[in-house]
């Protein structure tokens, strides 16, 4: 038996059989053959059957992903279709007397090669797409799996190196039981599919993790971070204990999931979700949500060629605001930096994207992404509970900067007649150190405050929350940060304003009784823990909590103040086990 | 067999999405249809296949470029016309 640690992903405990998700390597070899004709032929077999499995895989993009992610897969089709490529092909087999397979991966990569030396970040993307058509065409002609997971058939933890978000649009859901990736972070594509779907992953096990046979068997924690290797008969039995009682305890808080979250002594406290899709917008209400605290808009950028337009804006906010009627939806507008790729924005890479211009200071330089935004978002809200919340602001003129351009949109719409939403509350991500020692003065420029834990602690401790060596300081129990969330709550009730939490820590039981303690009014987590979050809070006195939270600020490490905790509350140690 | 010259002005120039939509136009004309720009630096004159993403991505037409199609075949009047219309309503971006 050997434990291995990464950071927590998405909480939650699995036992299962591992499966490797290896990219496989094609391997072709030139040859000549004498049947020219009969290799033309299998060409144009293997492109028609290419063709039926991109359509098949654009339509399974479209219900379950985004429309940006199913974009990829119409362009794919287009470079299928292309007369220039498959003539090249042809004309290759035909003069050359080569096989399909040699003339396909010669031209693909002869097209790839040329709109990768243009040297623009665009043409390197289809340069990409190329290289993944000419491949899929490839495992047809040599009769190779589609995809990296054909042959899982039985429930599985999936261990991959790290996985893009094409690599989980054909990945069948009902077969993941766990996700385990050797590299990549607690923020990484992986993680956030993990906890939308609700299970378990841990990322930045190390490379040990790729070494696992699949099949072999693996416990995974993806609430402490932790994998254990051929684990010992007593583990398995222990964990097998641990996954039924957190089972009970989801049934039991799923029956009453869709009732409000009422403290012992009569406190109503908003919980919500945070979503990024229309997905997430269904299971949001299955889980009884009462809300959106982080409705993301990066999806509609990301994996994509170029800008989405206004209207294509427009039709994915009306989407998740019409599933939501007249509950409320806070969308933060578009968080992006120079660690994204969105080659079509042309942003430059950043010695420290982190500390860079991204988010809304990037909006703020680029009208051209900032507008069509910010219009979208004022015409999906009319007749919507939508609120607009700004991220990354560090200094009241940027409060001020970004509500005048949204004035502009508002004045723009009005002279072209079009609708657009009056009414709407403007807010803003807490989330840097600055913010939050100057909460004060931005309270008075706001109508709510929403605090990002994730950046708030990754700012105050300066540690890299993606830095696997740094994790230990990568905590938000640590006092520092808590007394900045104090910082923050105070300051905007004595303006009377209202404050969400839309970071992980809202969504960890142990930190429910310090927050409801510390006044926060609202809790925004993923989806699958509102109905837990939403049983702790009816089973706690909000007056008492103010005394707990009182303590814990005085309190040293994350570990003391957890475990004070568990004292104090003791039934949510079964919900953290 | 007909041609006409337009000045392509929407921002991106013929890549991305006006890119995809003028290929897709292109594709609904049995005509073979040709487009053709001056290299900006070396004015040598480039060509590509209409109908081919990849031959139009290519080309590298940027805003302000001038480009040349020319159709030949039996729809060739509308092709062209069709065509330049789509260029010069900047592809129907704002």
């Amino acid at each position: 038996m050997k434990t291995l640690s990464g950071i927590p992903a998405s909480r939650g405990i699995c036992i299962g059989p591992v499966f490797q998700f290896l990219r496989q390597e094609l391997v072709v070899a030139e040859c000549k053959v004498d049947n020219s004709q009969k290799e033309l032929e299998r060409l144009d077999e293997a492109i028609e059957i290419a063709k039926v499995q991109i359509s098949g895989i654009y339509e399974k993009a479209l219900t379950e992903a985004s429309k940006a992610d199913a974009e990829i897969f119409q362009a794919h089709l287009m470079i299928l279709e292309d007369p220039e490529l498959l003539s090249e092909a042809k004309k290759k087999i035909e003069t050359e007397h080569c096989s399909a397979d040699f003339a396909m991966k010669e031209t693909a990569q002869a097209f790839s090669n040329m709109m990768a030396a243009m040297n623009d970040e665009y043409f390197a993307a289809r340069a990409t797409d190329i290289m993944d058509v000419g491949n899929r065409v490839l495992r047809i002609l040599l009769g190779v799996a589609e995809s990296p997971t054909a042959d899982l058939r039985t429930p599985s933890i999936i261990i991959a190196d790290d996985l893009t978000p094409s690599d989980t649009v054909l990945l069948d859901k009902s077969l993941v039981i766990g996700f385990c990736t050797a590299r990549g972070s607690a923020t990484s594509h992986t993680a956030i599919l993990a906890r939308g779907l609700g299970i378990p992953a841990v990322s930045g096990a190390g490379e040990e993790v790729l070494a696992q046979e699949t099949g072999s068997k693996m416990i995974l924690d993806g609430t402490k971070g932790q994998v254990i290797l051929s684990p010992t008969e007593t583990a398995i039995q222990d964990y097998t204990k641990r996954i039924e009682v957190a089972k009970n305890m989801r049934e039991a808080s799923m029956k009453h999931a869709h009732e409000p979250a009422l403290t012992l002594d009569g406190k109503q406290v908003e919980v919500v979700a945070n979503i990024g899709n229309v997905e997430g917008a269904r299971s949001s209400i299955e889980n009884g949500a009462e809300g959106v605290g982080l409705l993301r808009t990066e999806f509609l950028y990301l994996e994509r060629s170029s800008m989405p337009t206004e209207e294509e804006q427009y039709q994915a906010y009306r989407a998740i605001l019409d599933v939501f009627d007249q509950m409320p939806v806070v969308l933060r507008t578009l968080d992006v930096g120079g660690d994204k790729e969105i080659p079509y924005m042309g942003l430059e890479a950043e010695s420290n994207s982190f500390l860079g211009q991204r988010a809304l200071r990037l909006c703020l330089v680029r009208p051209d992404i900032f507008k069509p935004q910010l219009r979208a978002a004022l015409r999906a809200g009319v007749d919507r509970n939508l609120k607009i919340m700004f991220p990354m602001v560090a200094t009241a003129s940027e409060v001020r900067d970004a509500r005048k351009v949204l004035e502009e949109c508002r004045t723009e719409l009005r002279k072209e007649g079009k609708p657009c939403a009056e009414n709407i509350e403007i807010g803003i991500m807490v989330e840097i150190p600055s913010a939050a020692l100057v909460a004060d003065q931005l309270a008075k420029e706001v109508d709510f405050f929403s605090i990002g834990t994730n950046d708030l602690c990754q700012y105050t401790m300066a540690a890299d929350r993606t830095n696997p060596k740094v994790a230990s300081l990568s905590n938000s129990f640590f006092p520092a940060v808590l007394r900045l969330i104090k910082m923050i709550i105070d300051a905007a009730h004595k303006e009377g304003k209202w404050v969400g939490m839309c970071g992980e820590l809202a969504g960890e039981p142990l930190a429910t009784p310090i927050l409801l303690g510390l006044g926060l009014d609202e809790f925004s987590m993923s989806p699958p823990m509102v109905p837990t979050v939403k049983q702790i809070l009816r089973s706690l006195n909000a007056e008492e909590m103010k005394a707990l939270a009182e303590t814990v600020l005085q309190l040293e490490t994350p570990q003391e103040i957890q475990q004070y905790v568990k004292d104090q509350v003791p039934f949510i140690t079964e919900l953290v086990s | 067999m007909k041609e006409t010259t337009v000045m392509v002005n929407n921002k991106v120039g013929l890549h991305a999405r006006p890119a995809s939509l003028f290929v897709q136009a292109a594709a609904k004309y049995s005509s073979t249809i040709q487009v053709s720009c001056k290299d900006p630096d070396t004015k040598e004159l480039r060509e590509a296949n209409a109908k081919s993403i990849l031959g139009v991505l290519t080309l590298g037409v940027f805003q302000g470029m001038d480009i040349t199609i020319k159709a030949d075949g039996e729809d060739e009047e509308q092709a062209v016309v069709t065509l330049a219309e789509l260029v010069k309503n900047n592809f129907g971006e704002d």
